[in-house]
């Protein structure tokens, strides 16, 4: 039964029955966004948060559909950026190739990809919850290594002075372009892991995520397939990394450390892992709460507010924002979405 | 049991088992460290190592920093050998330890008490973080990491809350200061005199401390009924369970100890070193690298990993000071690589 509407009906739908209402509704949404919202609120939340759901959707990509949750996507983006900073200009006085942004990027993400297929294929030597120890220990391990190295990531103080590139006769860091840069690439790494989740690999994915020794039984290469997707989150990741240090002009330890990855983590929790709207959505709430808690906790006490607010959402509801939707629209439920054991 | 889950081992080095060849490797490594502590170095091994003092103090810090990673350590393997719960709040429990070891100690002006505080107000944090917290979760151990982060974000901003940005350092007793003569010879002067080494008194009653408790641990695991329980337990939960013992209780018992652990470690490290945000960091990360390294669950593998690690990060901070994280990536990644469940780890 629900086989052959599945079957049927792919060739028969329209685009707009393709595509879905609501993602009409919501590109038409943000791309008017910027008619209503002031620069403040068109970079450091629309901006930012399409930034950090980018990261939080790379971790979904591996979570969701992977059953492997990773807190080195900071470290991965981190390494796009410091990449970026390293072959590009910066003002630190310490390397800095000067190559132009066009040759820069694509060197910068696939570094990270690299790195990200690295981190996956050490972390895949082990099963379930070992993934989260060996990424936290990379992450970690790689934030003291930027530290305490200054050949390569000019330590404590890392480069500044990064700047966007200007071409077409516009500067791509000033307020509406880059938030359209930003909205641009968040789209395509949304359509990318949607339209992946439903190919052969994705699916194929999701099957070893719920079942990795009858895949195995089956003859599916279950490691190449762990690690390729590792690697497709590690594109994300390191497109992320690029907007971050365009965004900030600069890119430190700090930017890799600890509280980062697990913010990433944070973010994609409490927006939901079963979809990959749900990275954006914890990444808007986040980024809203970052911003206004001063009004509710004070400044200094923001990391108490978001640590209780992420511990509600684990106890009450484990699928984040998007369960808590989820229970109040049954249809959302998919089973094939839920996050692996 | 081994034969079953690695055939290769007895097959591939013709004659000697895989263990005994493992054994002679580490008794040579053994000698060769024995005669570099020893002897008195000719000029060229001088030239290498920078200095025989030099290097015999980075292995001796590294063997005291090892006793510290193994304290902290050894609770985190056997919660999570037994619960499966990663706690990723270890660290914050070292730290808070740390603090209230310092408060302790500054208010009575006994350092030992402050040390029984860590240790017994932490062993009462982990039995309630059991039993309110991660009891409730049971069975989902990705809920319980999850939930374990939360508490370590909530915790480390409340302790700068409290204590502040500074860095702090407990005092020790005075029985605890100087420093010790050891019997290693680190240069021989022109008139013929041998010059010996010093280091700190304080440093080797912490590295024995360390030893002591790993052998009563280690004693509590393989000689009571408790440490059968908790043995059976990171073997086969279930089974443990179903043969009717009261497994809250084993796990109340051994997140007391793990914690308190913890604690401890915090005090007596906080004494050593020093106590500032960010060290909660730190502990956690040699926690994870300890274990992964030396196999969850294991107390020996904790002794093992601590010693690796903790002896790679102050011989890296002597001799590649920029690249010193480098070794311990580089212990992880192989031993991933060649031993996935850590060296001490049982193959699931």
């Amino acid at each position: 039964m629900s086989l052959a509407i599945a079957t049927d009906g792919t060739t028969q739908r329209n685009w707009l029955e393709k595509l879905g209402a609501g993602h009409v509704i919501l590109g038409v949404a943000l791309v008017l966004y910027p008619l209503v919202a002031s620069d403040f609120f068109l970079t450091q939340i629309g901006g930012y948060s399409l930034i950090f759901g980018m990261l939080g959707l790379s971790l979904m990509l591996l979570a969701g559909y992977g059953g492997m949750v990773s807190l080195a996507q900071i470290t991965v983006a981190g390494i796009s950026a410091y990449a970026i900073a390293i072959l590009g200009n910066n003002n630190s006085n310490i390397l800095g190739f000067g190559w132009p942004w066009w040759l820069a990027v694509p060197f910068a993400v696939l570094a990270a990809a690299v790195a990200s297929a690295l981190i996956g294929w050490i972390s895949v030597r082990t099963e379930g919850i070992y993934t989260i120890m060996i990424t936290l220990a990379i992450a970690t391990a790689t934030y003291y290594f930027a530290q305490q190295n200054y050949a390569i990531f000019n330590g404590h103080s890392g480069y500044a002075g990064i700047r966007a590139p200007a071409f077409w006769g516009i500067g791509w860091r000033d307020a509406k372009p880059f938030y359209y840069l930003c909205l641009g690439l968040a789209v395509l790494s949304y359509a990318a892991v949607l339209y992946g989740s439903r190919s052969t690999f994705g699916m194929t994915l999701q099957a070893i995520r719920d079942n990795p020794r009858r895949m195995r039984a089956l003859g599916y290469h279950v490691t190449a397939h762990k690690v390729f997707a590792w690697l497709l989150s590690g594109v994300i990741a390191g497109l992320a990394g690029v907007l971050l240090v365009w965004f900030n002009g600069r890119v430190s330890p700090g930017t890799i450390g600890v509280d980062a990855a697990i913010d990433v983590l944070i973010i994609a929790v409490i927006g939901g892992l079963r979809h990959p709207i749900g990275p954006f959505l914890g990444a808007l709430v986040v980024v809203l709460m970052q911003t206004f808690a001063i009004d509710i906790v004070g400044a200094e006490r923001f990391n108490t507010l978001i640590g209780m607010v992420f511990l509600i959402i684990v106890f009450v509801s484990p699928d984040g924002i998007l369960g808590l939707w989820g229970r109040i629209k049954p249809h959302l439920a998919q089973e094939s979405l839920r996050p692996g054991p | 049991m081994s034969l079953l889950d690695r055939p290769s081992q007895t097959l591939s080095s013709g004659g000697i088992t895989g263990r005994q060849a493992w054994g002679l490797v580490g008794l040579l490594a053994a000698a060769i460290v024995a005669w570099l502590v020893f002897a008195v170095w000719p000029d060229w091994l001088n030239a290498i190592l920078i200095s025989k003092k030099a290097f015999v103090s980075a292995i001796l810090n590294g063997i005291t920093l090892a006793g510290l990673y193994f304290l902290v350590a050894s609770g985190f393997t056997l919660i999570f050998g037994l619960m499966r719960n990663v706690n990723l709040a270890h660290g914050s429990l070292y730290l808070l330890g740390a603090y209230i070891g310092y408060e302790v100690t500054n208010r009575t002006g006994y350092w030992l008490l402050g040390v029984a505080a860590g240790f017994a107000v932490l062993a009462v944090v982990g039995v309630v973080m059991q039993v309110f917290v991660f009891r409730r979760l049971e069975g989902d151990d990705l809920r319980q990491t999850l939930v374990s982060i939360g508490i370590s974000i909530v915790a480390a901003d409340l302790m700068l809350a409290v204590w502040a940005g500074g860095t702090y350092q407990i005092t020790t007793p005075e029985w605890l200061d100087g420093a010790l003569t050891l019997p290693v010879i680190t240069a021989v002067r022109s008139n013929g005199a041998s010059v010996f080494l010093t280091y700190p008194l304080y440093r080797v009653v912490v590295l024995a401390a360390a030893i002591v408790i790993g052998v009563v641990l280690w004693l509590m695991l393989h000689k009571t009924r408790v440490g059968m329980m908790i043995r059976a337990g990171v073997d086969d939960r279930a089974m443990l369970q179903a043969s009717g013992v009261n497994v809250h209780a084993v796990f109340a018992i051994v997140f007391a100890v793990g914690a308190g652990l913890a604690g401890f470690a915090g005090v007596v490290g906080g004494s050593a070193l020093s106590v500032a945000p960010g060290e909660d960091v730190r502990y956690l990360l040699a926690s994870l690298v300890v274990v992964i390294v030396g196999g969850m669950g294991s107390i020996t593998g904790a002794a093992i990993g601590a010693l690796l690690i903790g002896l790679a990060e102050q011989i890296g901070l002597v001799y590649f000071p920029t690249y010193g994280i480098v070794l311990t990536f580089v212990i992880m990644v192989v031993t991933l690589a060649v031993r996935p469940q850590g060296i001490m780890g049982k193959a699931r």
